[in-house]
């Protein structure tokens, strides 16, 4: 069986987002394994990016709900009376649940532990790399300064949680390789070193989920395979799944182990790698055929 | 090596210049004649007179022509220019030396013309001939500024400046010196250094700074005279108040960006001076409370009574001479320290720099702090702050707070030296000088601000001791009423030449081989 079928992270159920009158995305429901690269695909226009807003806490769904699991596979137990309850979070043994619809954004970054990536990168330009990999440690660093009074009055173990922090960035930028480059600008960073650094500045986080929205989109050949072995390192070191958003088939059909396909806001197919790679209605999707010229198309296209 | 193509199209361009040169006299001349040539003056018997002001006209014309002589010809000519420029002026001056007139005014204006001229002369020549040992000497000067010797021999200056004043000038000269230059700058760069937490740091544009400055002056006005309360009480007090009316200012700008959020700070400024106004039961309206009490030096008033500060140094003195075995008729055990109101003075100026340097040392602290940090990303990206988990709501009201306290303090410390305050002391014009300190010092810059604070506080109060410009323009000439008109050629002139302030450059919080300035064209300025 599936991992995405046996051992869920999160599950979508029945999200749907309206603009107006405008449906972006419409009864979706999807699941992402533990410890799966799971690839949102789609023609242009098709809702990924809005679904990801939806996960991630920067968009309210109209309707649907988004469950997380921590811990222990018992949590989803917990679902339903969460859901009953009007409650964001709900602890079991060994494990959590959280609601992520019903979380304000910064919070599903800060306690459900889903960290993001940004279709145009979204970097903090004007500070160093290391800067920008001890901002992403925030949370942990405010406690450690006893919310900033003990740190200012130099009590407390400020100090050595700094160097900590300073620490997992370090051991972050030798991942992605820009040791020698960690007090420089962000903004002078080239476009694929961007990309990099935007990926561990959101690990830093220490995350359950790593959502990527569009990580391949702007790499050359030889970043992208780059980028190929860093995600499946992340998977198997940091124990980190990982949702993403992709055009680049490269990338989704070689690291893929689930693959969720969207157009116009519906999902059209769901599963392996293979097999949505010959799902008729995917191929209608992305060469604009009607069913009974696929065959055609398909020959066209030597697929 | 310019080569002969080169020469003929410098040549040409010489004649663009010198026609340019020629259309901006003759513009200047024309908006010139009518507005600055001629006055019309009422006299004796009510009659509109016309006099001119050959004078000043030329002089403007001339001072525009070489403005724009200046913007337009290469780079190696400028300094030729100014040179040629400061030895005309010699020559006038040695011509007025000469001239047999009254030596009461030739001699100043020579002295005057000398000076200028001289200067004009050796920095003209100098930048001409060894072009590039300026930007050699730049960079060695920033060396020398970011040194830590550097800031504890300016520390050291600062600490000096009142005793030296009081020694060199005496306790009558040296009260201006110590109030208009040292008090009245300082109050202005600790103004700086807490809305550059706001402005600087976190990129939310605060128009309406002032507010916290009237919130922490009426705090400390109206609860020393209602409950007498004594400063030491009131100034942490007024800081609280200050920072509350922060986080309520904060609530509801939250969610506003921009050119949005400006506009509410604006209004929220307008609001409180209006509600002092109109509030006479409070606040006492238009008339303002006056009487404040002033502070005093731990419990030991500043006056002429036996028991002033004064008297009391004096015994004191005089105590500690007879005990250590002076002679009763001896200097020290007969010392009388006369009064003098320059004691306050002095002390307010202590109390201000150590109230300007908490701002400083706060700030230098919180940025190496995950909030500090947190202040700043804000400014990069909001967006990215909230999927990293920043709680932006607290960030923002942090940074409103912690800025509008250090107004508060500020205003109390205002409140305690002026004994009277009005609303009138609260304008907006108030806010947008605060903000052209830190937007023209550099956003996020210490240094800056306190560049930019000597410059526009301090350079208008040495506008009232130019009276040598009298000798120039007339005796009517009054150069503080060109403050307007400075401060805006002065805007412009920055806007043009440092867009980004004049430290530009963003010294990061932390650093793994060495600490390397971010180039100001990396750093965002927030969008609200």
């Amino acid at each position: 069986m599936n991992r995405w079928e046996s051992a869920p992270l999160l599950k979508v159920e029945h999200l749907t987002m309206r603009f107006g009158g405008l449906v972006a995305v419409n009864d979706l429901s999807f699941t992402v394994g533990e410890g799966d690269i799971t690839a949102l695909i789609g023609p242009n226009g098709a809702g990924k990016t809005t679904v990801f807003n939806c996960i991630t806490g920067f968009y309210k769904p109209t309707e649907g709900r988004i469950g997380l699991r921590h811990g222990s596979l018992q949590a989803w137990t917990a679902l339903d009376s969460l859901t009953a309850k009007s409650d964001r979070k709900a602890k079991v043994p060994n494990g959590a649940l959280f609601l992520l619809e019903r979380m304000p954004d910064y919070q599903v970054s800060a306690t459900a532990k889903v960290a993001r990536t940004f279709q145009n990168i979204r970097l903090f330009q004007g500070m160093t790399i290391l800067e920008n990999l001890l901002v992403a440690q925030h949370n942990p660093l405010m406690v450690a300064s006893g919310f900033t009074v003990l740190g200012i009055l130099g009590i407390g173990g400020y100090r050595k949680a700094e160097k900590a922090a300073v620490e997992r960035a370090k051991y972050w930028l030798d991942r992605i390789g820009l040791t020698d480059r960690a007090d420089d600008p962000a903004g002078a960073l080239p476009y694929g070193a961007q990309r990099r650094l935007e990926i561990a500045r959101a690990m830093c986080t220490s995350p359950v989920l790593l959502c990527l929205d569009e990580p391949a989109a702007g790499l050359n050949h030889r970043e992208s395979a780059e980028l190929n072995t860093l995600l499946l390192e992340i998977r198997e070191r940091e124990k980190t799944s990982i949702l993403l958003i992709e055009h680049d088939m490269s990338v989704v059909m070689e690291i893929s182990d689930h693959v969720v396909v969207l157009d116009y806001g519906t999902k059209i197919s769901d599963g392996s790698a293979d097999h949505v790679r010959n799902d008729q209605k995917v191929i209608a999707a992305y060469l604009g055929v009607a069913d009974d010229e696929v065959a055609a198309a398909e020959a066209e296209v030597a697929l | 090596m310019a080569t002969g193509s080169n020469a003929s199209s410098e040549t040409s361009d010489l004649k663009g210049v010198a026609k340019r040169a020629l259309w901006t006299a003759l513009v200047a001349a024309g908006l010139f004649g009518p507005f600055i040539g001629l006055l019309t003056q009422q006299n004796m018997r009510n009659q509109l007179v016309l006099t001119t002001r050959p004078a000043l006209f030329v002089t403007l014309v001339l001072a525009v022509v070489a403005i724009r002589l200046f913007v337009d010809l290469p780079v190696r000519w400028r300094g030729y220019l100014a040179a040629g420029a400061g030895a005309v002026l010699i020559v006038v001056a040695i011509a007025y030396l000469f001239s047999g007139g009254d030596p009461a005014i030739t001699r100043p204006l020579a002295e005057i013309y000398g000076v200028v001229g001289g200067l004009l002369l050796l920095t003209g020549l100098s930048y001409s001939v060894y072009r590039g040992a300026a930007g050699r000497a730049g960079a060695v000067a920033a060396k020398i500024a970011g040194s830590n010797t550097f800031a504890s021999l300016m520390l050291g200056a600062l600490v000096a400046f009142p005793l030296a004043t009081l020694y060199f000038k005496g306790a009558g000269a040296s009260i201006k010196w110590v109030d208009n230059f040292g008090i009245q700058i300082l109050i202005y760069v600790m103004l700086g250094w807490g809305l550059n937490i706001v402005v600087g740091l976190a990129g939310l544009l605060d128009l309406g700074y002032v507010a916290f400055y009237a919130v922490g002056a009426y705090s400390y006005a109206l609860l020393a005279k209602e409950f007498g309360l004594s400063f030491w009480i009131l100034l942490p007090l007024a800081g609280i108040l200050a920072a509350f009316w922060g986080i309520i200012l904060g609530f509801p700008v939250l969610r506003l960006r921009g050119d949005y959020l400006a506009i509410v700070t604006l209004a929220f400024g307008e609001i409180i001076r209006l509600v002092l106004i109109n509030w006479v039961d409070f606040s006492n309206g238009y008339a303002g409370i006056s009487g404040i009490p002033r502070p005093t030096f731990f419990g030991i008033p500043f006056n002429a009574s036996e028991t002033g500060f004064a008297a009391q140094i004096s015994n004191f003195v005089r105590w500690v001479a007879v005990h250590l075995g002076a002679p009763p008729d001896s200097y020290w055990a007969t010392y009388t320290l006369p009064f003098s109101p320059i004691y306050r003075t002095i002390f307010l100026y202590y109390v201000i720099l150590c109230l300007a340097l908490l701002t400083a040392y706060v700030t230098i602290r919180l940025r190496r702090m995950p909030v500090g940090r947190a202040w700043e990303a804000l400014r990069e990206d909001e967006i990215a702050c909230r999927s990293l988990g920043i709680n932006t709501t607290n960030t923002k009201l942090t940074a409103f707070s912690l800025g509008a306290m250090f107004g508060g303090f500020a205003g109390a410390f205002f409140a305690a030296r002026q004994g009277f305050i009005s609303p009138e002391s609260f304008t907006f014009i108030e806010s947008a000088q605060i903000l052209a300190i830190v937007v023209l010092g550099g956003m996020g810059s210490l240094y800056g601000v306190v560049i930019a604070a000597i410059a526009l506080v301090g350079g208008f109060e040495l506008m009232r001791e130019l009276d040598f410009l009298k000798l120039l323009f007339g005796p009517d000439f009054d150069p503080t009423q060109y403050r307007t008109l400075l401060f805006g050629a002065a805007m412009v002139l920055i806007m043009l030449w440092k867009p980004r302030g004049l430290i530009s450059t963003r010294e990061p919080t932390a650093f793994l081989k060495e600490r390397k300035a971010v180039s100001g064209s990396h750093v965002q300025e927030g969008h609200g």
